[in-house]
């Protein structure tokens, strides 16, 4: 009995994800009259502007994943090796951006940095660039310091930095060649998460008026009935992408360090 | 002048005074142990040398250099830890390199020191294995070789054979000795466990709440412990109390037998308690002897320890252990019967605290 209860609740799961997305996939490959093909994925694909909201954002991704490990990984090391007090309260600073909406961060950015402020970032395309970048790098903090805590858990830090140091080592180098290759696949996973993060975000893009990949789904969804469809199976492959690499690269870790 | 000095040393962590005016002289490639229980604050002292811990008061000075404004990547000290600490993401050749490539010396240079370190600790077919990969010991000679490579001018260890099983210790212990004799490298040596201090020291600290209680030989600590904290850390040792019957002639008395001291009492007074030690190995049973190098006293227990047989007799309100060596024709002495005991005088040693 209890068996059975256990797949029932299994199957209604597994419905209710995935018959949303059967029936979003299905609608996507109906723009044909009458039958099936993927003429909603052809002008999405050949649509100059997705070409350029995505490139946009993945760019936009990359350069927030590089501030977001220059700024974590550093951080999270200092706290954990020399002011281990202090981890509660940099950990709720980093949840802060989970309960505060990401409109009320862009709108502080836009009243701090606007172009009359003593450092008027949205005056320029390359300030707005690095004032979005910020934003995506909030929004992606409490899941990459997460993952680089958790990562720097499983590590003696304090036994290697030392060891590092009677060696010669200086900080730069500690960071560089001992700290940040072993917890790479920790690293890794939120970056991943970034990514996808920073694919789908609609507010601060919209509201910086950049032309990212979030509101371009957005303005396609208001105007098209298929193309939006088809954006959204998209969107959902590269989040999956995302995620099936953080259990890749997660696995591979786990082989690599299982004893001899 | 002495090639590491440390000179009135002092270290506290808050209110807590774990290091108090400890002071100490090694020559160059010394080979120098620090004993004692957890906390007395032996590992402060060497993480000081290295410079992971700031001294509270006092001087390090190596080579004539003071330590005082130079930072644990500035001293040229090598140091090995209890816990391998061996960087996982790079293979054995990799660790041992990596003071080498730190310091910028040239790849040639970097491949011929590598290759003879592993061929020192006779891994060098291990080469490109990664530490996950091989055995505790492995970890640790591979360890060992990795704080040589960069020829430190000092080298620590800091419990390195704790983690490891009984027999991988004993070897390795000897291995660290004959490359530390090898090299002629001045070693610090961290560590709780005496039979590892006494088998490969030139000389002992023992370290008692912060202070070293003793420094010397390890014949000398051995044989002739400084203080009661020594006498009860270093090996097994009867405490004996007697009565000062004499303290001219050295004359004391234990339960109702007399027994006369080779050295002077000190500042006794007739009717005192003074403390007197006996090590286990000293005595022998001899029904013959007699006078002021024999005690008798009746057996408590008999304890078969393997190679040796340990026997307990109470003589006046102390208890004596001696130990006999095994033989198969041995008979042990039994429960109640009383044997007598003969010692060398000069084995029988005053403790002052």
């Amino acid at each position: 009995m209890k068996r059975f209860w256990a797949w029932g609740a299994l199957i209604f799961g597994l419905l209710y994800f995935l018959l949303p997305l059967i029936g979003m996939t299905n609608f996507s490959l109906k723009m044909r009259r009458g039958v099936y093909s993927f003429d909603a994925y052809a002008v999405v694909l050949s649509d100059p502007r997705f070409q350029e909201t995505f490139t946009y954002s993945v760019v936009m991704a990359l350069f927030t994943i590089a501030f977001g490990v220059l700024l974590v990984v550093p951080t999270a090391y200092w706290i954990r090796l020399k002011l281990p007090g202090l981890r509660p309260y940099v950990e709720f600073v980093t949840l802060l951006p989970l309960v505060i909406p990401a409109i009320v961060i862009v709108f502080g950015y836009i009243r701090l940095y606007n172009t009359s402020s003593w450092l008027p970032l949205t005056g320029s395309v390359t300030g707005t660039n690095i004032l979005l970048m910020f934003g995506y790098a909030t929004l992606a903090l409490p899941y990459m310091y997460r993952s680089v805590d958790t990562g720097l858990r499983a590590i003696d830090i304090a036994t290697l930095t030392e060891a590092a140091q009677s060696l010669g080592a200086g900080w730069t180098t500690i960071l560089a060649k001992i700290i940040l290759p072993n917890v790479l696949v920790a690293v890794l996973s939120g970056a991943f998460l970034t990514f996808a993060i920073v694919i789908g975000e609609f507010t601060m893009a919209a509201l910086l008026n950049r032309p990212a990949f979030g509101p371009y789904m957005q303005l396609l969804g208001a105007n098209r009935a298929y193309e939006p469809a088809a954006l959204a199976v998209i969107a959902f492959g590269i989040t999956w992408g995302c995620l099936g690499l953080i259990q890749l690269v997660s696995r591979l870790q786990k082989g690599a360090q299982s004893p001899a | 002048m002495s090639f590491l000095t440390l000179t009135s040393l002092q270290k506290s962590f808050g209110t807590v005074q774990v290091v108090k005016d400890f002071n100490m002289s090694i020559e160059k490639g010394e080979f120098i142990s620090f004993l004692g229980p957890s906390g007395c604050g032996k590992t402060t002292v060497l993480r000081m040398i290295a410079g992971f811990e700031t001294p509270s008061g006092g001087t390090i000075t190596i080579n004539g250099k003071s330590q005082a404004n130079l930072r644990p990547n500035q001293r040229n000290i090598g140091m090995v830890f209890q816990a391998y600490a061996l960087f996982p993401n790079m293979n054995v050749a990799e660790n041992v390199a990596f003071g080498l490539k730190v310091a910028g010396r040239p790849k040639a240079e970097i491949d011929a020191r590598v290759k003879e370190m592993l061929g020192l600790i006779k891994l060098d077919h291990l080469a490109d294995r990664y530490p996950y990969q091989m055995s505790g010991g492995q970890q640790q000679r591979v360890a060992l070789a990795r704080a040589l490579a960069p020829k430190p001018q000092v080298l620590l260890l800091d419990e390195p054979l704790s983690a490891l099983d009984a027999k991988i210790r004993v070897s390795l212990r000897e291995e660290i000795r004959m490359i530390q004799q090898q090299l002629g490298i001045t070693t610090v040596f961290v560590t709780h466990d005496q039979e590892e201090a006494l088998s490969i020291s030139d000389r002992i600290v023992v370290m008692n709440a912060g202070r070293a209680d003793q420094i010397g030989t390890p014949a000398d600590i051995y044989n002739r412990p400084a203080t009661r904290f020594v006498a009860n850390f270093v090996g097994t040792l009867n405490l004996i109390e007697a009565k000062v019957v004499d303290p001219a002639s050295h004359r004391v008395s234990i339960g109702d037998q007399g027994v006369t001291l080779r050295e002077p009492l000190g500042d006794v007074k007739v009717g005192d308690t003074i403390s007197l030690a006996l090590r286990p190995e000293a005595g022998s049973i001899m029904p013959d002897a007699k006078g002021d190098t024999a005690l008798s006293g009746d057996v408590v227990s008999t304890n078969f320890l393997g190679s040796v047989i340990r026997t307990r007799m109470k003589v006046g309100e102390s208890v004596i252990s001696f130990d006999m060596f095994n033989s198969p024709g041995l008979v042990p002495p039994v429960v109640g019967e009383t044997v007598t005991l003969h010692f060398v005088a000069s084995d029988l040693l005053i403790i002052r605290d």
